[in-house]
């Protein structure tokens, strides 16, 4: 299909479009509001046949969805920020119910103070919810994913729900060239799965019932297991859709991490400026290397200790806070996993990015200065560092 | 209802519709509500009140139904000539 002008909000919406979603329900926050724009434009004019439901609220938005899933629609919705914050109620009872729902985040800080530009706090904050977690680096990506994302949570062996970071107004605003792929195509290889289990007034059953102490544990001890297993469908599907369209994103970007004396772990659009300064760093003889983490649930732990076991010290920028403890919430994962797996590499953690601020050129060669000193040091002085942040 | 994660639909969902009543909960009581017939009028406000609903109409009687009522009270505080009184169980 011809390359054409999109930027990540309207790459999703196109591919939203593609896929022939069923049930649209979203409330337009900023930076998501043109996607949402884009899709009830689509409904209006007749290319899409769907339901747009407009709501009064994200809670409602996510809820509408849900219910539409259950009764087997395939069905989207997107936030950002205080929006999604406001579906945390429901994400886990999306999870929970097993419902194949995708939804677009645009990343962005949460109050206060208020601010409508890009970091990763919201999404952090749903961590625990028990859906499978994206990140994309472009507008292309973010389509693509967005295509893989139904075909991952439609799967009879995953069933969940799936979100879709792309960082707000870096990614969401910024146009970029996008090559879609044919709508047949989209959706011959993310054909419409009906369930087995859906809501049908004429075979009655019960979606969300009490789980009292005897089942609970049991039920959600189901869903944590399938979100554990979703990972071999969510590579497996990439490597279908590198098949017929050429891109895939795999699990992570690594970038001349091998042999390397310090990787900086990252999530997101910042990946690219960062491969770019280790070019020149090694330009220059630093021997550094990237790491873009694509998938942050289910967490590709024993994939990533793989590639950090290599090196000698181990940098990761969280673009979000976890006030109170000893590192942001992806340093958490990365020590965790370097533990879990014996890697003896000492990792050091970089908060930058807060509420849309500017990580440039000279910050990401200073966060690779703090990995190289750790390895000619052979200590780590501090543990957790900012980067960017007038004291 | 399954028990066991292998034997149990995904998502919890019951394909079984009254699967509630499977779930006996009168034992959860611990005051049982007793119903004095010599002063019962057979208003049917006990019955409508009964957020389970565990009374009903009997042989012309309203009869609690043991096996489910949770022993809540609200008919006897709502019964209009006090004609229910909740017992504790263990008496």
């Amino acid at each position: 299909m011809k390359t054409i002008l999109l930027s990540g909000n309207t790459a999703l919406s196109y591919a939203v479009k593609q896929l022939d979603v069923d049930v649209i329900s979203a409330y337009p926050i900023t930076p998501q509001t043109t996607m949402v724009e884009k899709l009830s434009e689509y409904v209006a004019n007749g290319e899409l046949d769907a339901e747009f439901i407009p709501v009064e609220s994200e809670h409602s938005a996510l809820s509408s969805v849900l219910a539409a899933s259950a009764a087997g629609a395939r069905v989207f919705t997107s936030t950002s920020s205080q929006g999604l914050l406001l579906m945390h109620e429901i994400m886990f009872i999306t999870a929970g119910l097993r419902l194949p729902v995708v939804m677009g985040i645009a990343d962005r800080a949460v109050s206060a103070p208020i601010n409508i530009w890009n970091d990763h706090s919201d999404i952090m904050a749903q961590r625990d919810a028990g859906w499978i977690s994206f990140f994309a680096e472009s507008a292309q990506e973010s389509y693509d994913r967005t295509i893989q994302a139904y075909r991952i949570a439609e799967d009879e062996n995953v069933h969940l729900p799936v979100n879709l970071n792309f960082d707000g107004f870096i990614l969401t605003h910024t146009y970029e060239p996008v090559t879609p792929i044919d709508d047949e195509l989209v959706l011959k290889y993310a054909p419409k799965r009906r369930r087995k289990l859906v809501l049908d007034p004429n075979n009655p059953m019960t979606f969300g019932g009490l789980g009292s102490p005897e089942y609970y544990f049991e039920a959600k001890y189901q869903a944590i297991k399938a979100l554990e297993g979703s990972l071999k469908t969510i590579i497996e599907a990439d490597k279908e859709y590198e098949r017929i369209s050429g891109r895939g994103y795999g699990l992570y970007n690594a970038y001349m991490t091998e042999g390397s004396d310090t990787i900086l772990v990252s999530l997101g659009s910042v990946g690219g400026s960062i491969r770019e300064i280790v070019r020149r760093m090694r330009g220059e003889g630093a021997k550094v290397g990237s790491l873009s983490l694509k998938l942050f649930r289910p967490f590709p732990a024993k994939e990533l200790a793989e590639v950090l076991s290599k090196t000698k010290c181990v940098v990761v920028l969280d673009k979000a806070s976890s006030p109170g403890t000893i590192g942001g919430p992806l340093f958490l994962e990365v020590q965790a996993t370097l533990k879990s797996f014996d890697i003896n590499v000492p990792a050091i953690n970089i908060i930058a990015g807060l509420g849309g601020r500017e990580i440039g050129p000279d910050d990401i060669r200073l966060m690779f200065r703090k990995g190289l000193k750790v390895v000619s040091d052979k200590k780590v002085d501090k543990l957790l560092d900012y980067v960017g942040v007038y004291l | 209802m399954p028990k066991k994660v292998s034997e149990m639909e995904e998502g919890f969902i019951m394909t079984t519709p009254r699967s509630s009543m499977q779930t006996k909960t009168g034992s959860w009581r611990a005051f049982k509500p007793v119903i004095d017939y010599n002063k019962c009028i057979s208003c049917a406000i006990c019955w409508s009140y009964c957020p389970e609903p565990a009374i009903f109409l009997k042989d012309g009687k309203y009869t609690v139904d043991y096996e489910y009522c949770k022993g809540c009270g609200i008919c006897a505080a709502e019964c209009p000539v006090k004609a229910i009184t909740m017992v504790r169980e263990s008496d």
